[in-house]
């Protein structure tokens, strides 16, 4: 790969490593389905390296601990501005390993990547305990600290968007980093060493390992020296990960899994904003985003509109090369997402929902598959209850409001969902009825780094972003103090 | 001239201590659901011991998974949305927990005696500090409960931005022995003022306190279905309370051991959100200028109360080697001459451990202290000849490499050691999977604060230990718990 700065190997102490057994791995282009390049492959030895790394850059007296935590910030401000001046370079990576569109990548992805790093440049130095008024005559503060090497294990869906949004508020707090990339999707992350490197981040402070979820992941989720983990995947792998955290060393464990999250449209609705909302709702990012509008209620009186609609708009949908400027929709990440995805229309069609377009792939070879749209879609088929992460869009039907309510919730996700009404009384109900970790009224995905996100249920433990994820990556210590006599 | 300060800061008053009640009529004992009292779906039931003098106290309905089950249900469709929980106004919640206090003071005396028979616990520190401290938590909380806060968030674009902080929903919460109402009131407190139901499992040697408590609740008015206790075991309504699937938090103080296993099974079943209160292995540092009265007296309390049966005993003092031979003089002077007794005497000093097991597994560790070669000072076996009492035992020279410096004893057990230099104890100290608590007895303020910074623990004492309030937040680091309490 002709790309200055990207290094295909593991970075500890900020420098580059073969991996210890000697192996390395292939990523593979999704789009063309041809290998890019060949990858080191961590596993334990390596993640113990690094976690040693890790560990010595947060003993008390290093560097990292010395530093002022305005110059943290400065740091990751500096991060950022490097960020800005290889954006197409990332956003050209990004493409070829995730397959998604280039436009998408640059504007969206590496948008957020950016401002998620100014935010919590910002923060660095505004981490405050309290002082607290305690009986009798003491004098009580806390100390927010930084827990210590925190796990990252990121997945493949926004791979370089999913690292910043973990590495960010951890390097804020002052914490050092060992992190595993997805093994679809290890070329961002590891460019974004280099960068670290070139900022000054002091050597152990952030810590790369590539490599694959039962090995080099494993390694990190039952680690006894890393104190926290961060994960974002599937429920599945997020609970394995909490039970390893638990079996190790109690490591603080935050969770972003997946979701099966609510659209829902009231008559009243503006229909052009919720057929649009709806659509980039779940066809977004080929469908693989956790945030995925895959169930769509539709009040009784719109429905046929709403549908013929949004049947209009996934006919519409440009499937092709990502790197053609004018291509809406990839291909998926890999052979099994794909079958899955299949796998998931036919049961549709089995069940007996109408598939108004789409359902099934669009060449012999390669991962792409048509925009679909099912309607006359009951709770219980699958797709209406099974995550699909795919280009597939549910429609189903809704009469009352107390019903939908019930119908949204009935699910053991609770990621986000989506009202669309311009009701005012509606709106605000909804919002605290449904039970997911956030609500959008009259759009969809509208996430910034100023606001918490996370699940409700099983679609995760802890938040990200805002203020609050400050809390997830800070461990708490109360400092009493007796004094001679009580003090006002 | 009077000082001005005395007049408008007095000392903290502590109540009058009153006589114990005699012949105590223990009136709970079944299972608390929707308010009302239950036989144990399997119709079994487990026996209640005193363990100052072994003998059964009376018999408690059994709760297994079946009575959890039905626990999680009620308490589920109190938190349904439009129940009266769920729709009473957050101040009207903080009256309640007000009014709870209320019924706690009105039954002081009672809840005390009980919980000294049942706990082994001296009536003088169950009636002032127990009790003290469950009353003040119930108001603390109770104050809050209209101040739960989200924000307004100033997001990119044309977005309107806030967060609600929404009650969780049924929490689980699993009660030790040792301090049975005050981790009662520790959990139910904050979930109740946040807006949450429960299903409390009081630990198996200590229910009573926790069930007499469930007709307070009911007294002070709270909807049936927000409080419900099920008394029974670990293994079987603990485990069926942390693997439930319909629990979406919950909350334990006990073992590091038995921390982690329901972790495992929060992760196991449903991702429920999961606090933890573990153990510790608490280091106390003492500098040569410190005032070693203060020292002395401070390292004796924060070792031996509650007979050493604390998560956050001071378990391994670091003396400096300069004052290391008077202050082990002084400690032994302050633990020989214990009068050991029935806790509810006057003038006894120290009563029982909780059971046969913690009884053997702190002299099993008294004898490592022996063999491995630590210096028995006083104490070293047992005492009397019924109940489960250990002489208030003090060991110096210890290494730490020695089970006593390791592990977790949990009884009147003080181990000594000394310390050089600064780095040396710092590295000693933070050397332990625990982190719950630290003291350090210094005037210098540079090292005062220093240690503050440097000791790995949720709590850092300086010239002090144990001090606790319903105010300051609690809580480990490391293995010694996940999340904050208070």
């Amino acid at each position: 790969l002709p790309i200055p700065l990207l290094s295909l190997q593991i970075f500890i102490n900020n420098e580059w490593h073969e991996s210890t057994s000697g192996k390395k791995f292939p990523t593979y282009n999704p789009s063309t389905l041809e290998k890019i390049c060949d990858i080191e492959e961590g596993d334990k030895p390596d993640v113990d390296n690094a976690v040693e790394a890790a560990k010595a850059a947060f003993q008390r007296g290093a560097p990292w601990r010395q530093m002022d935590a305005l110059s943290r910030g400065r740091l990751l401000h500096k991060l950022a501005d490097l960020l800005e001046r290889d954006r197409v370079i990332l956003a050209t990576l990004e493409t070829m390993d995730t397959g998604k569109p280039f436009l998408q990548a640059y504007f969206i992805d590496l948008e957020g990547c950016i401002k998620t790093l100014r935010y919590y440049a910002g923060w660095a130095d505004k981490i405050q305990g309290r002082t607290i008024p305690v009986d009798e005559n003491f004098v009580c503060f806390t100390r927010h600290e930084p827990m210590g090497v925190c796990g990252a294990i990121t997945p493949w869906n926004f791979p370089l968007l999913m690292l910043v949004w973990k590495m960010a508020p951890a390097l804020c707090c002052g914490n050092t980093l060992v992190i595993k990339p997805a093994e679809q999707t290890p070329l961002t992350s590891l460019y974004i060493g280099s960068l670290i490197k070139e900022v000054g981040f002091p050597p152990g402070v952030v810590n790369i390992v590539p490599g694959y979820g039962p090995t080099a992941g494993a390694a990190i989720s039952t680690h006894h020296s890393i104190d926290k983990i961060a994960f974002t995947g599937s429920t599945k792998v997020g609970k394995l990960i909490k039970e390893a955290a638990s079996k190790s060393n109690l490591k603080r464990v935050t969770l972003e899994l997946g979701g099966k999250n609510p659209c829902i449209v009231c008559a009243d609705a503006d229909l052009d904003l919720a057929v649009e909302c709806a659509h980039q709702g779940v066809f977004f990012n080929q469908g693989q985003c956790c945030t995925a509008a895959s169930r769509v209620f539709v009040e009784e009186q719109i429905y046929p509109e709403f549908v013929k609609r949004s049947v209009e708009y996934a006919k519409k949908r440009l499937v092709g090369d990502p790197f053609d400027a004018r291509t809406e929709q990839g291909p998926q990440i890999d052979q099994k997402q794909f079958d899955k995805i299949l796998e998931l229309i036919e049961s549709g069609k089995k069940e007996g929902a109408k598939l108004e377009c789409g359902g099934l792939a669009i060449e012999d070879r390669g991962l792409f598959i048509k925009p679909t749209v099912f309607s006359e879609v009951t709770d219980n088929m699958r797709i209406a209850k099974e995550e699909i992460f795919g280009p597939v869009q549910p429609i189903m039907k809704f009469k009352s409001i107390e019903e939908v309510i019930r119908r949204a919730n009935s699910t053991e996700y609770g990621l986000t969902a989506a009202v669309f009404t311009k009701n005012l009384d509606r709106a605000l109900m909804l919002a605290s009825a449904l039970q997911s970790g956030t609500v959008w009224i009259n759009c969809y995905n509208a996430l910034y780094a100023q606001a918490p996100f996370g699940g409700f249920k099983m679609s995760g433990n802890g938040r990200e972003l805002g203020e609050y994820a400050l809390a997830e990556y800070t461990e708490v210590k109360t400092v009493t103090i007796k004094l001679s006599q009580k003090s006002p | 001239m009077k000082k001005q300060g005395s007049d408008s800061n007095p000392a903290p008053v502590l109540p009058a201590l009153p006589e114990p009640l005699k012949d105590l009529k223990i009136k709970y004992t079944k299972i608390f659901i929707n308010n009302e009292w239950h036989d144990s779906v399997s119709g079994k039931k487990f026996e209640v011991f005193n363990p100052a003098n072994e003998e059964k106290i009376c018999e408690v309905e059994e709760g297994d998974k079946a009575d959890v089950d039905k626990a999680v249900k009620a308490a589920r469709k109190a938190f349904e949305l439009g129940s009266p929980w769920r729709t009473m106004d957050a101040s009207e919640r903080g009256r309640l927990l007000n009014k709870l206090a209320d019924l706690v003071e009105r039954d002081r005396l009672i809840l005390a005696t009980m919980e000294a028979i049942d706990g082994g616990k001296l009536f003088s520190t169950a009636y002032l500090m127990d009790l003290g401290a469950c009353i003040k938590t119930l108001r603390y909380c109770g104050g809050w409960a209209d101040k739960i806060h989200g924000r307004t968030v100033p997001m990119d674009g044309n977005f309107f931005t806030f967060t609600r902080h929404e009650p969780i929903g049924v929490c689980g919460q699993i009660i030790p022995w040792n301090f049975p109402l005050v981790m009662f009131i520790w959990k139910i407190a904050p979930a109740l003022c946040c807006g949450n139901t429960v299903v409390v499992k009081p630990a198996e040697q200590t229910p009573l306190t926790a069930l007499y408590m469930g007709s307070l609740i009911k007294e002070a008015g709270f909807p049936p279905g927000v409080v419900n206790i099920v008394p029974g075991f670990g293994p079987t309504a603990g485990a069926a309370i942390s693997h439930h699937m319909d629990v979406d938090k919950v909350a334990f103080t006990g073992s590091t051991e038995v921390g982690k296993l329901i972790k495992e099974a929060a992760g196991k079943s449903n991702l429920k959100r999961v606090t933890l209160e573990l153990g510790g292995k608490s280091p106390n540092i003492i500098f040569a200028d410190a005032d070693l009265d203060t020292a002395v007296e401070f390292a004796h309390i924060g070792l031996f109360y509650h007979q050493g049966q604390c998560c956050i005993a001071g378990s391994r003092i670091f003396v400096e080697e300069p004052i290391y031979d008077e202050f082990v003089r002084r400690s032994i002077e302050r633990a020989k001459n214990y009068t050991l007794g029935n806790p509810l005497l006057p003038g006894v000093q120290q009563g029982p451990q909780i059971d046969k097991e913690q009884f053997q597994k702190i002299l099993e560790l008294i004898e490592s202290g022996k063999k491995e070669g630590a210096k028995l000072e006083c104490g070293g076996g047992p005492w009397g000849d019924k109940g489960y009492f250990i002489q208030p035992t003090v060991f110096s020279n210890v290494t730490d490499d020695m089970r006593i410096a390791k592990e977790e004893i949990f009884g009147p057990v003080q181990q000594i050691m000394k310390f050089k230099t600064i780095d040396e104890v710092i590295k000693r100290a933070n050397n332990t999977t625990y982190g719950l608590a630290a003291a350090v007895f210094t005037k210098d303020i540079d090292k005062a604060l220093m240690f503050a910074a440097a000791l790995q623990a949720g709590t850092v004492w300086v010239n002090c230990y144990s001090a606790m309030s319903a105010q300051c937040p609690f809580g480990g680091f490391k293995m010694s718990g996940n999340g904050r309490e208070m």
